[in-house]
Order: structure tokens, then C-alpha cells, then sequence
């Protein structure tokens, strides 16, 4: 009856990104260059994607500012900030490409900051060891953004050259949102969505679509994510049949500003550490030396001295600890703040103002000046900020294969790049690997979804009756007018996940939370938005708030199960790292309308890469049986070393010759 | 803690609409867009605003508020009077698509057209190599968050649909002295372009979008300025270049120095017919009968002096190292115009027969 009634859109491509940020439009770039024909599905405007709130800079390797970083360093770095529970193919992949991903964003026109040489000049960042951090001022973020938008119309310009028309090969749908995925068996067929300008529905038909939506910050009170953030992607693979992993892991950036009320939540940049800044609590104590692990105790500085002098002279002193992880710098601040040390808006004071010349900390933060300035009307070249911990990065998502992109799970056709994958990261995510992380698996997902798309043999069908659900199951909101509002969902939902699956969390608050979202789930099947079908946000956040349900339930369950402490993870209960529960990975999938939860092992890390780390530190992290294993692989190695050697002096020449 | 205050928000879609009164609570450190928020959370759930991220980096929420263009997350409640009713509008510029959205679509068009960067062919990705220096110029213009506030106070287009298919609007020109200002970009012909395919010479200078940018871009001086001086540099002729030296910087003269005279009849006696005019000339009653009376010869005139050098010793010669855009002037920089009477060396042909 719905479809007789409502009039769709109908478009066919071969590859659907959806989500227009970073790892969506390189991944779009990729499918394009391969040949196929892509459309874009981006929520808000072209160009408006929460990438451009990305400030530090991107790592990669380049070696540009310290000669001596290179791949292994970068994914050492990585490991150790992901507390080791990383899916290793994809932390040596993005260490491994970083680098060239972002020199092709010069041939797109990128300019970033220079060093004195003419290179791109790389700045120092938490938890990486050299300075590896590509930048432009403190807007890195929207240069990537600026610049990927940019290769996308040069690309539409070569098309209408050859062509005739712009969109002839790859298209932008804005201000356009999914809300089902189609499926032909367990294939993808298509996507089905809404515009949100008309409210008139839009089908596409595509054998396959690359996910890069983002996060699900939307679903907590103080959050640096825009409204987009719902975990839209998370929920459609989901419903798909994919899988997803590390739901547990969220990062809570330490540094979001806490005052005035309106602008809580909204970062500052951690180059505002990097660059000298300290964080101090109402006694004016220094307090981050407190608050060093074990574990990273060889890297840190102890004294203050040593600290301050390691700006200038980073080879000969250890690192100031304001530098630590995030996990670390944010359960820092919490600790004070619960101990009746924190500033009258409930964050710590970071002060920049007394450690660097007014002058120079324009010229270095610009935007940062600009943004107190103009949203706080605080001069922060005068006095210091008040920040506090802030939803900021979801490290748990789609589980893909770590290669190729494509999701796991019983469904075909389905790729993910970005924040909405999971396993890169780990426990917890470096500043500046996520803008590399989307180009790097941008580009893989764009490419294997080409590949895939060319491998079919006939393309998956769009059944009528899936698109007859999609429809109803869209206008069911606005044909109720019994049940809530929608906005005082969100409200609840995100009290129940800021209050009980925060940044400290406890088994009883965390069953209580589950609980609490049932309750809620039942709200939400009644929502009702009042107005029509043009650009109508209540509406939309009706539709949203599916997504953002399924996916907390995914988190709070994987948090209750997880009985240890881990990077964005943090148990009362218990509150150290565990060893065996590193080999652990929580996967979460759909059952009917109910979300599953298993335990899946760890894949092994190969030879070569486990050889990069010491023992001593592998120690903190692996359980005796592990370590017992790599001590049988470093004698085997040796004896293999002192054989290679003998057959050397052998003198086998000729045999070498013959090898090359 | 709040206080109630007073919004009248356009409310309505293409076919019409028209503002309706609001009395919301607001909150100490609130902005406008705040306020919008709490009206979509209370009585009006199916307003529509465009926004994300709420901190000034993705211009995403640009509205008139009290008819002047502005972000509504950039805007604080504490700029205004405690009793001032706070009028919110959308985009006059571009077309309604329900409240305070509007059809943006005319920007993406014109950001299609603006030809791309154009890669040098002979550099391998990662053989890039600038100087910090050179790539500054074109990263001030990248800062551009295209809000389209500069495209809306334009008023070029503002209430001039008929211009608009003629007319980039600054965010394009600046984009396109981006380009040309790329120190590897190969393409050589973007003011060219800018002049006969974007219309830069609809353009006169109001620096209306310069001030409404919200992230200060110096859209007129440092981009539209330089443009339109290069691209009449390159169109040898010196008397619309000596008009753009002229009027630059808001120095528009109360009497222009008409055609009769070319601008050399300022220094020499170059032959000159018609009326008599009194070149750069004054309000000052006394400076006009000096003027009128022509040249007088013994007045003291300055002496040669030596240019101003850098600290280097030299001059400033390229525009990288000059302390303002575009090329110095033949004149000096520290002459400007119009120029007092006495200063002159003119005598008018007929003032012999005068006296």
C-alpha cells in the first residue's frame, strides 16, 4: 500500500560511500580512479564533516622533523597506546601507508605547515615519539577535508570534460540520509534513505557500499561530536549482519572546555600541551606527575625541570607527563576533580598563558586564541582554561578484515573505513592517527570495494517488499502522535550513558544502565515527531535515535562483560590491565531485534613485528604462556642468526648471487 | 538562573512565511544558536536550522541576526541588551527552504566551475618542497570554513538574482587567489579567469564580506585587491591602475582628476585643453587660490630622499618580503593622493593671460 502511496527515487551506481568526511571521500576518490561509478552520501552539506573539528595533525612517518622515526616506530607507538590489543595488521598497514597518503594530498593541493628544508614540517603529539604529526596551525582537519572536497570536483571537472556532465561518474547526494541497508540474500543490494530537504525517499541500487559514518559520541551528555555523531553506520552494519568489536572502548578527550555551559564539551587541541601548555588543579599543583604508570614511567619525565627542558632539547630529556596517552590524562583530571580539587566549573585549569609569549602562542594556536576568544570570551594568551574530560572517539566499531576493508560477519559487499571500524586503534586511539587512519583504510575500502564489484557476476536485486518496510518503518514517527517527544529521548538516553557508561564504570551502574536502555528502547519503538516531511529535525532525530539505542546497548553490554581496565575502558571494580583478557575481543552482533555478545580470540601477531618490542615491555602486557612463546621465538632467531652467519663465512658467494 | 528573553524567527518555507515571537529562557555564557536548540527541545520540535559542530570550525549555522549575517554559534547572548528582542532570519541571498534553511546550492555550483589545482607534472608525491613563507599567503585564504556569509552580505548578488549566474561571490575569488598565489599550482591564467568567468569586476571593493567573515580572512585586501591589480597590470593601462592606487584603502577623493588631464599633466606641463581643473583638489579656500594662481616657483620643495630599505639594506622588492599587497607604487609609498595644491608643479595655460 506504502509504495502505491509514496514516490522513491530511484538511482543505480556500483559503489555507495556513505558518510562524506575523510575516510568517505577518499574512499570515494579510490572508486572513482578505479572506474566505477560512486555516489556520496553525506548527512549535512558537502564539506561540513566533523573531520574539519580534527585540529592536531595527522601522523605518519615521514621522518621529516627527526630522521630517526620510521613504520616500525610508528606502529610500536600505535601498539603501545592501543595497550597492545590492536588488530596488528591494521596498525602496521597504517603505519606502513601513512606516508604516502599524505604526500598525495599535495598533488590534491594540500599546503601544509613547511619545515625549514621546504618538507611538511611534523609536530610532537601524545604518545608518538618523535614528532610525527603533519599539520596546518591547529585546522588540520578541515586542510584534509578542504582538500579531499577539492580532488572530488577536479575529478567531476575530468568527467564533464569527457563526459558532458559533472555527475557523470561520481556524485555528491547532500543533506541525504540512510536509514536501511538493502539485502539480496546476504548480499548488499542497496541503501534506502530520506532527503532531508524534501523528506521524499531515495533508493539506491549498488552491489556495493563502503560505510565511513563516523562516530556515536551523540549518545553522551558532553560530547565534541556534532549531531551526526549517532552511530548510524554502527546500526546499519548491525542490522546487515555484520559484527561489531571493542564496542567498550571510548576515548573521553581530557582537554574539552567545561565553561561557559553551552560550549562544554567542545575540545581543546592536545597541541596545546605540545606546544608547553600544563594542567594545574585549583591548589595550582602540577598534578600529571602523579599520575604516571608503571608501564610508561622509562618515557616520562619525573621532575618538572626535566620536563620544561625537554621542549627544547627532546633527544636528551624524557617527556613532560602532561604528554601521556589520552586515557591517561583524562582518569587524571577525573581523580582530582573527584578529590575536591577542581575549578569551580568541575574541570582542572590549562594554562598556556603563563609559559609561552602572548605572541607566540597566536602564532601557534591560532585557532584555538580564535575560539576562546569568540565562544568564551576568555584571552587564553592571558589566563588559563578550564577543561575537563569530553566524549570525543569511539575505538570500537565494524570488524573488518584488516586488508581490504570489508566487514565480517554473514554479509557480502559491505566495506568500512574510519571511526565506524573497529580494531585500529586498540583500547585506545593516538591523537593524530585517526586523520591517517581515514585515507589510509579510505583508500583501502574505496579499492577492494571496486574489486569486489568487479568480481560479481550478477548484481544482487532489490526486493519490494524490503523497501516497503524501509518506507513504513521511516514515516512510522510522524504517523504516531501519542508517543514522546524526541528530543526528550535523546536527553534521557544520553543521561543514561553519561551517568552509568561514563568514563569510570561499575557493574551495578552498568546493570542498571542495560536495564534503564530496555525501558528505553520501548520509548523509542512509540516516538512521535509532530510537523511534515521537509527538512524536519525532530523527525530525524526520531529516526536517529534507533541507531543510537542499538549501539549503546552493544557498549553497555561489552562494558559489563569486560572485567578489567583498559585504555577507554575503565572498570572501579576492576581497575588494572589483565593479560588474559588482552587476547579477547568482545563482538557484538544482532539477533533478531537483540544484540549477542561473544568472546572471539585475538589474532597472533607475526614474528617480525612482536620482534620490534622489548621483552621487558611485552612483559606488562602478555600472560606467561605468551611471553614463553616469544622467548622460544628469540632463541629460535638466534640460532637461525648464528647458522645465516656460518653459512656466510662458508663463503657461499655464488649462492648469494644467484638468490638476488 | 536564566532570564526570559525575546526572538522573532522567521518561520515559514518557499511558498512564504513570516516571523513569529518566542519569549525563551537563557542561560549565563549562552549563544543564539543555544537558544535555537531549546526551542527545538520545547515548543518548536520541526524548526529548521542547519548546524554541527557548534564551535565556529564548520559554518554550518550562518543566519541574519537582527539583519546582520552571522554564525549563530559564534554569537554571544551577552552581545546584546537584556531587553532587546533578538531577531533571527535566514540567508536573504539564497532561496528559503523552510525556516532558517536555506538553498546554498548557487556556491557548489560556482566552486565546480572554479578550475582545480593544477599538480605539477614533473613532482613525484613526497618531492614537494616550499618554504613556509611562500605557502602563508594561500593558507590564510584555506582558513575559509564556507559559512557563505561573505557570498550573502555581497551585494553584488544580495538582492540581484540577475547577477548571479555572472558573479562567483568572494568566497570563489579567493579561492582562486589561493590558487594563483600556490607556489606549485601550473596554472598560469586564475586572474584572468577570476576577471572573465567570475566576474571579479562586479566587485567594487566595499569589504562588506571582509568584515562579516568570521574567520577574519582579509578578503578584499589580500585577495580581490591583488587579483583585480594583476589583472589590470597585465592590461597596460595606467590610468584605471592609477584609479585602483588611488581609491585603495578608502581614500576616495572629493574631486577626481578628470579625463581631460592624463595623469602625467600632475608632474609636467604636458599640453592639456578644456576647462580649467584644479588636479587633487581641496575644500581649503586658500590652498584654491593658490592653486588658481598657478606655480609658484620659489616655494620650497622637498629633496630627493632615498627609499626606504629593509633591514638588509635593500629594498623591498618582492611582494613576499612587502609589507602590504600588490606592487609599490612608481610614486613612492609614502606619497598619497590627492596631493595638496602647493605640492603641484602646474601652470595652466591660460593664467599668464589672467594676470
Amino acid at each position: 500500500m506504502t509504495t502505491t502511496t509514496t514516490r522513491i527515487e530511484r538511482h543505480h551506481y556500483d559503489v555507495v560511500v556513505i558518510g562524506a568526511g575523510g575516510a568517505g571521500l577518499r574512499a570515494a576518490i579510490e572508486a572513482r580512479l578505479a572506474g566505477k561509478k560512486t555516489a556520496i552520501i553525506s548527512k549535512s552539506l558537502f564539506g561540513k564533516a566533523h573531520t574539519v573539528m580534527a585540529e592536531g595533525g595527522a601522523a605518519a612517518a615521514m621522518g621529516n622533523v627527526n630522521s630517526r622515526d620510521n613504520w616500525q616506530v610508528h606502529f610500536r607507538d600505535t601498539m603501545r597506546g592501543g595497550k597492545f590489543l590492536n588488530n596488528f595488521r591494521m596498525a602496521e598497514l597504517h603505519a606502513k601507508e601513512a606516508p604516502q597518503r599524505i604526500w598525495e594530498l599535495e598533488t590534491y593541493g594540500a599546503l601544509f605547515d613547511r619545515t625549514k628544508d621546504g618538507k611538511i614540517s611534523q609536530r610532537n603529539f601524545g604518545g608518538h615519539e618523535y614528532p610525527r604529526l603533519a599539520h596546518v596551525g591547529d585546522r588540520t582537519g578541515l586542510e584534509m577535508i578542504r582538500t579531499l572536497q577539492q580532488k572530488i570536483v577536479s575529478l567531476q571537472q575530468e568527467d564533464r570534460r569527457t563526459h558532458g556532465s559533472y555527475d557523470a561518474r561520481i556524485r555528491v547526494f547532500d543533506e541525504t540520509t540512510i536509514t536501511e541497508l538493502m539485502l539480496d540474500g546476504d548480499r548488499i543490494a542497496g541503501a534506502f534513505g530520506y532527503y532531508r530537504e524534501s523528506g521524499e525517499f531515495i533508493l539506491f541500487e549498488a552491489p556495493a557500499v563502503v560505510l565511513a559514518t563516523g562516530g556515536v559520541g551523540r549518545s553522551y551528555k558532553v560530547t565534541s561530536n556534532s549531531w551526526e555523531y549517532t552511530g548510524d553506520g554502527h546500526a546499519l552494519a548491525l542490522r546487515a549482519g555484520a559484527t561489531l568489536i571493542n564496542m567498550e572502548f571510548l576515548q573521553f578527550h581530557p582537554t574539552g572546555m567545561v565553561w561557559p555551559p553551552s560550549v562544554k564539551g567542545i575540545l581543546v587541541t592536545e597541541s596545546v600541551r605540545g606546544d608547553g601548555g600544563i594542567l594545574k588543579n585549583s591548589e595550582g599543583k602540577r598534578f600529571m606527575f602523579d599520575y604516571v604508570p608503571d608501564v610508561f614511567r622509562k618515557q616520562y619525565a619525573e621532575t618538572e625541570e626535566e620536563a620544561d627542558r625537554w621542549y627544547t632539547d627532546p633527544d636528551n630529556n624524557r617527556r613532560p607527563p602532561e604528554l601521556l596517552p589520552r586515557d591517561e590524562v583524562a582518569r587524571a583530571i577525573n581523580s582530582e576533580v573527584k578529590a575536591g580539587r577542581g575549578t569551580p566549573a568541575g574541570g582542572v585549569y590549562l594554562d598556556i598563558a603563563s609559559r609561552l609569549p602572548a605572541e607566540e602562542i597566536r602564532r601557534r594556536l591560532p585557532s584555538m586564541h580564535h575560539q576562546f576568544k569568540g565562544l568564551a570570551d576568555v584571552d587564553i594568551t592571558k589566563e588559563p582554561m578550564e577543561v575537563g574530560p569530553t566524549c570525543h572517539y569511539v575505538m570500537g566499531g565494524i570488524e573488518v578484515d584488516p586488508d581490504s576493508g570489508a566487514a565480517y560477519g554473514s554479509v557480502r559487499g559491505l566495506f568500512a573505513a574510519g571511526e565506524v571500524t573497529g580494531g585500529m586503534h586498540g583500547s585506545n586511539r593516538l591523537g593524530g592517527n585517526s586523520l591517517s587512519d581515514l585515507l589510509v583504510f579510505g583508500k583501502r575500502a574505496g579499492g577492494h570495494a571496486s574489486t569486489y564489484v568487479d568480481q560479481l557476476a550478477a548484481r544482487p536485486r532489490v526486493a519490494v517488499s524490503m523497501v516497503e518496510t524501509a518506507v513504513e518503518t521511516a514515516l512510522a514517527p510522524l504517523q504516531r502522535d501519542t508517543g514522546e517527544n524526541p528530543y526528550t529521548l535523546q536527553q534521557d538516553l544520553q543521561a543514561v550513558m553519561g551517568d552509568l557508561v561514563g568514563i569510570i564504570r561499575r557493574e551495578n551502574e552498568l546493570e542498571d544502565a542495560l536495564g534503564r536502555l530496555a525501558e528505553l528502547r520501548e520509548r523509542v519503538a512509540k516516538v512521535s515527531a509532530s510537523g511534515g516531511r521537509r527538512y524536519n529535525p525532530g523527525w530525524h532525530l526520531a529516526l536517529d535515535l534507533r541507531n543510537m539505542l542499538v549501539v549503546s546497548e552493544c557498549t553497555a553490554k561489552a562494558a559489563l562483560e569486560r572485567r578489567e581496565s583498559r585504555g577507554g575502558h575503565t572498570r572501579e571494580d576492576y581497575p588494572t590491565m589483565d593479560p588474559q583478557w588482552r587476547r579477547i575481543n568482545l563482538v557484538c552482533s544482532l539477533e533478531g531485534d537483540t544484540v549477542r555478545l561473544d568472546r572471539k580470540p585475538l589474532p597472533k601477531m607475526r614474528t617480525e613485528l612482536i620482534s620490534l618490542f622489548d621483552r621487558a615491555e611485552l612483559a606488562k602486557y602478555l600472560t606467561d604462556e605468551e611471553l614463553a612463546e616469544f622467548d622460544a621465538l628469540a632463541a629460535a632467531d638466534a640460532k637461525a642468526a648464528a647458522a645465516a652467519t656460518a653459512a656466510d663465512a662458508a663463503g657461499a658467494g655464488a649462492a648469494e648471487k644467484e638468490n638476488r | 538562573m536564566g532570564t526570559k528573553r525575546q526572538f522573532r524567527i522567521w518561520r515559514g518555507d518557499a511558498d512564504g512565511g513570516d516571523l513569529q515571537d518566542y519569549t525563551v529562557e537563557v542561560n549565563e555564557g549562552e549563544v543564539v544558536l543555544d537558544v535555537i536548540h531549546r526551542l527545538q527541545a520545547t515548543e518548536a520540535p520541526d524548526l529548521a536550522c542547519r548546524w554541527n559542530c557548534k564551535a565556529g570550525k564548520c559554518g554550518s549555522c550562518s543566519m541574519e541576526i537582527n539583519g546582520l549575517p552571522k554564525l549563530g554559534c559564534m554569537t554571544r547572548m551577552s552581545t546584546f541588551e537584556e531587553n532587546e528582542t533578538i531577531t533571527v532570519t535566514p540567508l536573504r541571498t539564497f532561496p528559503v527552504i523552510r525556516d532558517l534553511v536555506t538553498d546554498v546550492s548557487f556556491n557548489y555550483e560556482k566552486a565546480r566551475e572554479t578550475p582545480a589545482f593544477a599538480p605539477p607534472a614533473d613532482l613525484a608525491p613526497g618531492d614537494y618542497r616550499m618554504q613556509q613563507v611562500d605557502v602563508e599567503r594561500s593558507q590564510e585564504f584555506r582558513k575559509c570554513i564556507e559559512c557563505f556569509l561573505c557570498q550573502t552580505v555581497c551585494h553584488v548578488i544580495r538582492d540581484h538574482d540577475e547577477n548571479k549566474s555572472a558573479f562567483a561571490g568572494p568566497r570563489y575569488f579567493i579561492r582562486a587567489a589561493e590558487l594563483d598565489m600556490h607556489p606549485l599550482d601550473t596554472k598560469s591564467d586564475r586572474k584572468e579567469y577570476a576577471q572573465s568567468e567570475q566576474g571579479l569586476g562586479f566587485c567594487n571593493i566595499t569589504k562588506c564580506c571582509t568584515e562579516v567573515c568570521p574567520e577574519h580572512i582579509k578578503i578584499t585586501d589580500n585577495g580581490i585587491i591583488p587579483m583585480k591589480e594583476r589583472v589590470v597590470d597585465r592590461r597596460y593601462d595606467p590610468l584605471v591602475w592609477l584609479g585602483s592606487k588611488i581609491f585603495r584603502r578608502g581614500q576616495v577623493p572629493q574631486t577626481f582628476v578628470t579625463s581631460e588631464h592624463s595623469p602625467g599633466a600632475v608632474r609636467s606641463h604636458a599640453p592639456s585643453g578644456g576647462t580649467h581643473s584644479h588636479a587633487g583638489g581641496s575644500h581649503d579656500a586658500k590652498s584654491e587660490t593658490q592653486a588658481q594662481q598657478g606655480v609658484n616657483w620659489h616655494r620650497e620643495v622637498p629633496k630627493p630622499t632615498a627609499p626606504a630599505v629593509d633591514a638588509s639594506g635593500r629594498l623591498p622588492l618582492t611582494e613576499l618580503t612587502f609589507d602590504r599587497a600588490a606592487a609599490p607604487s612608481p610614486f613612492g609609498d609614502d606619497v598619497t593622493f590627492p596631493l595638496p595644491p602647493e605640492h603641484l608643479n602646474f601652470a595652466h595655460p591660460q593664467q599668464d593671460e589672467k594676470h
